[in-house]
C-alpha cells in the first residue's frame, strides 16, 4: 500500500490505473510458505497495529518462533487449521506495491489436495514455487510445476527459502537453480526466475538482502512487479462475449449482457452469434453512464445488435471473421475432485462459460502420475487424479482449446467444470484440447426403409415401456402380463428382461456402479434399435439410477419412452424375496445390492406409477394398457 | 435477494447491481434485516434508497426479539444472535429466498479469506468450511437441492481501499457518519459510542462533543467511533493509509469469543 504521495488525489488516481496480478504460492508449510506470504504483507504494510498485537499474542501461544513474531500465523485462517498446523484449503490474500495490486491464492502442498492447487492456479498469472534451501527440488516441486503449467500458467518464480539456515550460501542456491533448469527444460517451462530468500529475515522479499551480496537479480516483489499479465494478452485476442443474460426491460430494448472474455469491441463491428452462426453488427455498448466507444476483455457490458437475431444465455458473440468452433465431442484433460470416483458413461452437468449441457466422459485414455509424469492405464479417475479422456455433450457447445502454444490460456471458453446431477457437487475441472472429428466423419448409414415404414407396416406406433423398481417388486411379472395383452390385440412386441440379458449380451458386466451404467446404456441402445424396427419394447430392469433412465429417454423421439415405476416398499419387496436375493445380500453374500448397500433413486416424473400394495399384477397390467391407449400409442 | 445493511459495502454492491441490470430495474429485492438499533442516519439513507422506483426494499425484524425487547445493553451477545443471525434465518425461510447477495470481503477477516464467492448453506443455514465446492476460473456452480441456499459475495476480492476508490470514482452516496463531524459521544471499555438517541443508558455520564467518524457501521451501541478530521473520501483514504488499526477493530461483536469468533458466528449462520 505504501505511504501516500503529497497529493492524495494524485495518489488515488495512480491506484486506479494499477494493474492486477494474481498469483499462486505452492509448497508445504515446512517450506516456509506462510512465513513468506506473511512477510510480503508485512513488507508492503498490509498489517495493522491491532492485527500485529493479536499476532504477537498468537505467536506466544501457538507460534514456533519463541518470543519472535510467527508470520505464518497471520496467514493460517481457520481455527481448525491452526490447531492442526496445516493449511487445508485455498485462501486469498491481498496486497499492493507501488505498481500493482496483487491477489495471492495460498494453496496447500499436501498431496491429497491437488484439487485446491488446481483451483488456485485456474485464476493465476504466475506461480511462486517454494523450495527449502536445505532440501532442494523435491517431487512436490515438480508436481506443483506440472499442475501450474497444466492450468496454463506461463510465469514461474522459484523462491529458494530459508537461506538463513544454509548461511546464505551461494553454492546451495546455484545447485538448486541448476537442478530446476533441467526439469523446467523437460516439461517446457520457459519463463522462470530463481530468487534466494529468507522469510524470517525478510531477505530479497521486499528489499534486497544485505546478507547475499552475491545475488544481483530481482527481489521477489520486483519480479512480481515486472512479469507480463494475462489480461493484457487476452485483450489482444479476437473478440468473445459469452452471453450471460438477455436484458429485456420492455419491447423496445434487447441487450446482451456478459463479461468480455477476450478482445475488444466497438459499435459497428461485424459479429457472429454462435452456435447459430448468424452475422450482424454491434449497434451500441450500453452502460448506465452513457454509451461506450469501445470495451475490452475483462469489462462487463451490455451490447445491442443491429438486427433481431436469435441469441440467448449460453450463446457467444464473437468477431465475425475469427469466430470459435462449436462441437459436441472433445478430448480433454480432467482433474477429478470428488470423493466418489468418475463414472464413465454417466451424465454430468458440464458448465463452460455460460453454457450448461449434459456430458458423458469415456473411460480415460490414460491417467497421469503427477509425481513422475508417467502415463498410466486407468479405468476411471479418483479424487485428485488427472487423466485424458473423451467428452461428449448432448448438444453442440462453443469452445476454444484451453492452451494455445505461447499464449495466455483461453480460460473462459476452454475451461469447464462437471457437476454431479444428484448431489450438485462440483466433481471435476477440465480443459478442452480439441474437437474430435469422428462425430463429423462417421456419417450414419442412410437407410432407405425408414423407422416410419417399419412402424406403418406393423400398423402400430413404436414405444419403449421402461419398467423400473426394486428387485422383487413385480416388474417382470407385470411386464409379461402387459406383453400378453398387447399380443392379444395383435401388437408386435418384445420383452427385454434383466436376468436374460445378463446371461447373454451383458455377460461381461458385474454389479458395480460403473457396470450398471454400461448395462443400462446397452439395454437402452438395443431398445432403441427395436423401436426403430417398429416394435413396442418392454424392459424389466431394476435400473436404479435416475441419470441412466434419463439417458435412455433422450435416445428416443419425444413420447416414445414411457417410464413405469413399479412402486413397492423395500420392506415388502424383501418380505416377498422370490429369488432369495435379499437374504443373501443381508448376509453379505451379494455386494452392491439395490436397496441394501446400493441406492435406488425413484423416478420423479414417471409416466405411470403402479402401487403394488393396492393393485394386483393383473389390474396393474390393465392399467398400463389403458394408459398406452390414452396416450395414443395403441 | 440482496442483503442491504446500509453500510459502504452494501452501497457499492447496490451501485454495481444497478449498473449491471441497466436499463432494466433490479430483478431482485433488497432485504434489510433490522435490529431497530442502527444509527438514525442509516435509516435516513435506507429510506432514500427505497424511494427509487427501480428498487424494492423488504425490511425484516425478528418478531420474537421485538416482543422480548432484546437490546445490546441488557442482553449482550443475544442481541446480535437474535436480531441478526436469527432474524436473517427467519427472513430467508419466510420469503423462501434461495440466494442472497452479501457485501463481505475476504480481506476483512481471516476466516473470510477462505470463503467461496458462491457459498453454500445447508437446510439449517450453516456453513461448513470443510465441504466447500471448488471454484475454478469464473465458473460458479449454482445448483442446489431443495431447502439449501447460497450466499453470494461479489465483492470477495475487493479490499477496503478498492471500496473507497470506487465510492470516490462513482460518487456513491454513503451514510454521513463515515465522515468526521462534531458528535455527542461517551467512552466505554475503550469504545467511543455515539449517543444517537435516548435509549442509551447514561449512568451519570456526560456526553462529550468530539470530532469523530465511523469506519464501519452497525448497531450504534456496539460500534465504536474513531477520532478523525476526515471530511471527504480523499481524506478518509489518506487517514486509512497512515492508520494502524484494521477496519473491524471498532466492532465489539468480534471480541465475544476470542480470535475464532467470526468463524464460529458464520457456522451458526451469521452473514
Amino acid at each position: 500500500m505504501n505511504r501516500p504521495a503529497t497529493d492524495i488525489s494524485e495518489w488515488l488516481k495512480a491506484q486506479d490505473s494499477k494493474e492486477l496480478l494474481r498469483f499462486i504460492t505452492c509448497g508445504s508449510v515446512d517450506d516456509g510458505k506462510s512465513t513468506l506470504i506473511g512477510r510480503l504483507l508485512y513488507d508492503t504494510k498490509q498489517i495493522f497495529d491491532d492485527q500485529l498485537s493479536a499476532l504477537e499474542a498468537d505467536s506466544r501461544k501457538h507460534g514456533t518462533q519463541g518470543e519472535g513474531i510467527d508470520f505464518a500465523l497471520l496467514v493460517d485462517g481457520l481455527s481448525a487449521e491452526r490447531e492442526q498446523g496445516i493449511t487445508i484449503d485455498v485462501a486469498y490474500r491481498f496486497f499492493a506495491s507501488e505498481k500493482r495490486k496483487f491477489i495471492v491464492a495460498d494453496t496447500p502442498g499436501h498431496e491429497q489436495y491437488t484439487r485446491n492447487m488446481v483451483t488456485g492456479a485456474s485464476t493465476a498469472d504466475l506461480a511462486v514455487l517454494l523450495v527449502d534451501a536445505r532440501k532442494g527440488v523435491l517431487t512436490q516441486t515438480r508436481r506443483h510445476s506440472y499442475l501450474a503449467q497444466l492450468l496454463g500458467i506461463r510465469h514461474f518464480i522459484l523462491a529458494v527459502t530459508k537461506m538463513d539456515l544454509v548461511d546464505f550460501d551461494q553454492s546451495a542456491f546455484d545447485a538448486i537453480a541448476a537442478d530446476y533448469r533441467v526439469f523446467a527444460g523437460q516439461i517446457g517451462i520457459k519463463d522462470w526466475t530463481a530468487i534466494p530468500v529468507s522469510g524470517l529475515g525478510g531477505d530479497n522479499i521486499g528489499e534486497q538482502s544485505s546478507r547475499m551480496g552475491w545475488y544481483a537479480g530481482p527481489t521477489l516483489l520486483e519480479q512480481l512487479d515486472s512479469v507480463p499479465i494475462d489480461a493484457t494478452s487476452d485483450a489482444a485476442k479476437p473478440f468473445r462475449l459469452p452471453v450471460q443474460w438477455v436484458n429485456r426491460p420492455d419491447q423496445s430494448f434487447r441487450g446482451f449482457a456478459g463479461q468480455i472474455a477476450a478482445g475488444s469491441v466497438k459499435p459497428g463491428d461485424e459479429v457472429r452469434v454462435l452456435p447459430s452462426g448468424r452475422q450482424t453488427r454491434v449497434a451500441r455498448i450500453v452502460t448506465r453512464d452513457g454509451d461506450l466507444h469501445e470495451a475490452i476483455a475483462g469489462q462487463s457490458i451490455t451490447l445491442t445488435l443491429n438486427e433481431e437475431v436469435d441469441c440467448s444465455r449460453g450463446d457467444v458473440i464473437a468477431a465475425a471473421t475469427q469466430a470459435p468452433e462449436a462441437a459436441d465431442q472433445f478430448e480433454a484433460t480432467i482433474v477429478w475432485m470428488d470423493e466418489h470416483e468418475m463414472l464413465p458413461g454417466r451424465g454430468y452437468w458440464l458448465k463452460l462459460g455460460t453454457q450448461l449441457v449434459t456430458a458423458t466422459v469415456q473411460h480415460p485414455k490414460y491417467e497421469i502420475n503427477v509425481n513422475t509424469l508417467e502415463r498410466l492405464a486407468a479405468k476411471t479417475l479418483e479424487l485428485n487424479s488427472i487423466g485424458i479422456a473423451e467428452v461428449a455433450t448432448d448438444r453442440e457447445i462453443v469452445f476454444e482449446p484451453y492452451v494455445v502454444d505461447g499464449g495466455s490460456p483461453n480460460r473462459a471458453l476452454g475451461g469447464f467444470i462437471l457437476i454431479d446431477k444428484l448431489t450438485n457437487a462440483t466433481v471435476a475441472a477440465g480443459m478442452l484440447h480439441f474437437a474430435l472429428r469422428r462425430s463429423l466423419n462417421i456419417h450414419r448409414q442412410h437407410l432407405d426403409v425408414s423407422r416410419e415404414t417399419h412402424a406403418t407396416l406393423k400398423g402400430q406406433k413404436p414405444a419403449v415401456l421402461w419398467f423400473t423398481g426394486l428387485s422383487g417388486s413385480g416388474k417382470s411379472t407385470i411386464a409379461n402380463l402387459v406383453e400378453k395383452k398387447l399380443v392379444a390385440r395383435g401388437r408386435h412386441t418384445f420383452l427385454l428382461d434383466g436376468d436374460n440379458i445378463r446371461h447373454g449380451l451383458n455377460r461381461d458386466l458385474g454389479f458395480t456402479e460403473a457396470d450398471r451404467i454400461e448395462n443400462m446404456r446397452r439395454v437402452g441402445e438395443v431398445a432403441r434399435l427395436m423401436a426403430d424396427a417398429g416394435l413396442i419394447v418392454l424392459t424389466a430392469f431394476i435400473s436404479p439410477f435416475r441419470a441412466e433412465r434419463e439417458m435412455v429417454r433422450k435416445m428416443l423421439p419425444e413420447g416414445e419412452f414411457i417410464e413405469v415405476f413399479v412402486d413397492t416398499p423395500l420392506a415388502d419387496a424383501e418380505k416377498r424375496d422370490p429369488k432369495g436375493l435379499y437374504a443373501k445380500a443381508r448376509a453379505g453374500e451379494i455386494k452392491n445390492f439395490t436397496g441394501i448397500d446400493s441406492p435406488y433413486e425413484p423416478p420423479e416424473n414417471a409416466e405411470i406409477v403402479i402401487d403394488t400394495m393396492t393393485l394386483t399384477a393383473e389390474a396393474a397390467a390393465d392399467r398400463i394398457v389403458e394408459e398406452l391407449s390414452k396416450r395414443g400409442r395403441l | 435477494m440482496m442483503l442491504y445493511s446500509i453500510g459502504k459495502d452494501s452501497a457499492v454492491m447496490l451501485h454495481l447491481a444497478k449498473k449491471a441490470f441497466f436499463p432494466g430495474p433490479l430483478p431482485f429485492p433488497l432485504l434489510h434485516v433490522d435490529t431497530t438499533w442502527k444509527f438514525s442516519d442509516m435509516y435516513a439513507l435506507r429510506d432514500r434508497v427505497a424511494a427509487d422506483p427501480a428498487v424494492q426494499l423488504i425490511v425484516y425484524k425478528n418478531p420474537e426479539a421485538e416482543r422480548l425487547g432484546i437490546n445490546p445493553f441488557d442482553h449482550g451477545p443475544a442481541h446480535t444472535d437474535m436480531w441478526k443471525t436469527e432474524g436473517l434465518k427467519q427472513a430467508l425461510d419466510k420469503y423462501r429466498f434461495d440466494a442472497a447477495f452479501g457485501g463481505a470481503r475476504r480481506d476483512e477477516e481471516k476466516s473470510r479469506a477462505k470463503e467461496r464467492i458462491f457459498s453454500f448453506r445447508d437446510r439449517n443455514h450453516r456453513w461448513d468450511p470443510k465441504r466447500q465446492r471448488p471454484e475454478l476460473w469464473s465458473l460458479y456452480n449454482v445448483r442446489k437441492n431443495k431447502g439449501e441456499s447460497v450466499r453470494v459475495f461479489p465483492l470477495s476480492n475487493w479490499t477496503e481501499l478498492d471500496v473507497w476508490q470506487y465510492i470516490l470514482r462513482e460518487k456513491i452516496e454513503i451514510v454521513p457518519l463515515y465522515f468526521a463531524g462534531e458528535r455527542p459521544v461517551v467512552e466505554r471499555d475503550g469504545l467511543i459510542l455515539l449517543v444517537d438517541d435516548d435509549r442509551i443508558p447514561l449512568n451519570g455520564e456526560q456526553p462529550q462533543m468530539r470530532r469523530v467518524r465511523f469506519r464501519t457501521l452497525g448497531c450504534y451501541p456496539l460500534t465504536g467511533a474513531v477520532e478523525s478530521a476526515a471530511c471527504t473520501v480523499e481524506e478518509i483514504v489518506a487517514e486509512m493509509l497512515v492508520t494502524t488499526t484494521s477496519e473491524r477493530q471498532g466492532r465489539a461483536i468480534d471480541r465475544d469469543a476470542g480470535t475464532a469468533s467470526m468463524e464460529k458466528k458464520k457456522q451458526e449462520g451469521y452473514f
